[in-house]
């Protein structure tokens, strides 16, 4: 009688597919400012953010089971903190690291009562922050409400530095962010997360902390969102409050998750990149361009719930970003 | 003082109208409806279609108004809350979010971005008021907005604890699959209770409307009064969304009087306030609110 063996791996051959597929994508952003100039890195930043911002809401409403309408508020108080932290005399790019650290702290302490709400109430209670943060930005002088005010700091380096720095900061937040993800995901945590995503009451049923493993999520994303402001800020090098914490962020965020594939990395960066191709299409339709994503987006919700990932992903053999375990058995 | 007390109590009353239909929907379907600010705002629209274009009164306008937006949440639950609540508790809140990016725009490109107001629909009652002793002076038309609001919240509770529909709707809230065992239609009472809530919306648009102008993008700013007093007052009867809705109001104005642009920040603290003493059944507690203690891990 043989006695079957089990050989446990945690990436196959589309795993290394992908992994290769994504350095190389990550070496083309980076070469980015040699061959497309100032205007290609501002457009590559736009396609980065777009990633971080879909990669951080997949992570609270895919993992976490938290759909927030509310991140334009650590994405536009870190435009903000970015703001006031370079007029104190920081270096911009000082700024922007320290307003990914706000925003994760700003995450904790905003993790410790929204998380007690339940799903309608969060998703709204997060809008309601947000909208509280924008009234109070507005009331900060040196913004002057809805005027807003230039990162002018960032005129100490010249156009072309500035524009390159930006886009591979931008880039090294980006790969932050996923190994980050990966690492979590791959970790004890990330078994308790998937658990979560799966089902949440069986989850709790067999002992995993819920409120634990959902406030590490929230504050990750908090920081990954934040980021995304103070990078969208740096680039566009103009503060008004309204462009930073108008709700069509959070319809961007809905639309690329929803499309891509809730629940998966692969997804939100197929649907960040799916977006970025359809704003630059379509982006100066206006205000039919946003029916147009807001219908897309209800499409998916309730005819492919489970987004473009959902399709592509179990046709493919083996995970494209290895979150989880293969076990082959061969009989020896 | 005394007039801004009263201001307030009648704001208060706006806002209970705001937020009746929310509530309905929640505490009935389990549903918060993020594009409840937007259909209120469609339904303005619709008054503003039917009295000012084609000149009837605003009392029949709100009448078609009410069959047309009751026959839109039968359509939106059939089609939309039904399925969508299928797929767990987040899918009706990203439809419905989704819903209301589709109205807020589409709103804007058929109506443009001009303020539109119901007052001329009614002339003179939008500057009629009454005069209390001590020449204070009440608008009229606030006083029949909360007049409005207890009306609506009166009839609704009678529907759900006295009418055979009502039995059947809080039998299908609280235990859908019991419900179609003992031989209700989930679907058809769901659709049904889906449908009343924006109906009153109708109502809310009137009032809307008549307090102030709008434009298309107003939804959200109502969508987030509605659910503050809903929050503010808590769930069980749709008494406690009058409640809910006199704090927010007394909290706004209290705030506008501290400092003027403090009004919908003192709305927004009203609700984090509401958080925190909802977050530790009503004693604060910094030890639990940290989550030191493992009692507080949420519900």
């Amino acid at each position: 009688m043989s006695t079957p063996s089990l050989t446990i791996t945690r990436s196959g051959p589309t795993a290394h597919v992908t992994m290769t597929l994504l350095a190389i994508a990550a070496v083309a952003i980076a070469v980015i400012p040699f061959v497309l100039g100032v205007a290609g890195s501002g457009r590559a930043v736009a396609l980065l953010v777009y990633i971080l911002l879909a990669l951080m809401w997949n992570a609270l409403a895919g993992f976490a089971g938290l759909v927030s309408i509310g991140q334009t508020l650590f994405f536009g108080f870190a435009a903000y903190t970015t703001i006031r932290l370079s007029d104190a005399g920081l270096d911009p790019f000082l700024a922007i690291l320290a307003s990914i650290g706000i925003g994760a702290a700003l995450g904790w302490v905003t993790s410790l009562f929204m998380l007690s709400l339940k799903d309608g109430e969060f998703a709204i209670g997060m809008w309601v922050l947000s909208s509280l943060a924008h009234l109070c930005v507005n009331l900060d002088p040196l913004i002057q409400g809805e005027t807003g005010i230039s990162l002018i700091q960032m005129n100490a380096y010249a156009l072309e530095t500035r524009s390159a720095l930006i886009l591979w900061l931008a880039l090294a937040v980006t790969i932050a962010v996923i190994a980050a993800m990966l690492l979590l995901l791959r970790s004890r945590t990330g078994a308790a997360i998937t658990a979560i995503r799966d089902d949440e009451l069986g989850a709790r049923s067999i002992g995993v902390d819920v409120l634990r493993t959902k406030r590490i999520v929230f504050v990750l994303a908090a920081a990954g969102t934040a980021a995304a402001g103070a990078l969208w800020l740096a680039s566009a090098s103009n503060f008004q409050p309204r462009a930073f914490f108008g709700v069509q962020w959070t319809a961007y965020m809905l639309f690329m998750v929803l499309v891509g594939g809730l629940g998966r990395i692969e997804g939100a960066i197929i649907g960040a990149v799916l977006f970025f191709a359809i704003e630059t299409w379509f982006g100066a339709y206006g205000a039919w361009y946003l029916v147009g994503l807001g219908a897309i987006a209800v499409l998916f919700a309730l005819l492919l719930p489970k987004g473009l990932w959902g399709w592509i992903g179990p046709r493919l053999p083996g995970e494209a970003i290895p979150t989880g375990y293969i076990i082959e058995k061969s009989d020896i | 003082m005394t007039s801004q007390l009263i201001n307030a109590i009648l704001l208060g009353g706006y806002y209970a109208v705001l937020a009746t239909g929310l509530a309905f929907m929640y505490s009935v379907m389990n549903v918060i409806n993020l594009a409840h600010g937007a259909l209120i705002v469609l339904s303005a629209y619709g008054l503003w279609l039917l009295g000012g274009n084609l000149g009837l009164p605003l009392p029949v306008a709100m009448a078609i108004m009410v069959v047309v937006m009751f026959a839109v949440g039968m359509f939106l639950q059939r089609v939309v809350l039904s399925r969508a609540s299928g797929g767990g508790e987040l899918l009706p809140i990203l439809a419905t979010f989704g819903i209301s990016i589709i109205l807020d725009n589409l709103m804007f490109q058929v109506f443009g971005a001009d303020s539109l107001s119901l007052a001329p629909l009614v002339g003179d009652l939008s500057w009629a008021s009454f005069e209390l002793p001590g020449f204070i002076f009440v608008g009229k038309t606030s006083v029949y907005i909360l007049l409005a609001a207890i009306v609506v919240i009166a009839g609704l509770e009678w529907l759900l604890r006295r009418t055979a529909l009502g039995h059947r709707i809080q039998a299908v809230s609280q235990d859908r699959a019991t419900a179609a065992l003992l031989g209700i239609d989930t679907q058809r009472t769901a659709a049904i209770a889906t449908g009343i809530a924006l109906a009153t919306g109708v109502i809310a648009a009137t009032a809307m409307g008549l307090r102030s102008a709008w434009g298309p993008y107003g939804g959200s700013a109502q969508l987030l009064f509605a659910f503050e007093a809903v929050v503010i007052g808590g769930l069980g009867s749709l008494w406690r969304v009058l409640a809910g809705a006199m704090v927010l109001a007394f909290a706004q104005s209290l705030a506008a009087m501290i400092h003027p642009q403090g009004f919908l920040i003192g709305g927004h603290l009203a609700f984090l306030a509401a958080v925190f003493i909802r977050l530790r059944g009503g004693s604060f507690d910094l030890k639990s609110l940290l989550g030191l203690t493992r009692k507080g891990a949420t519900a």
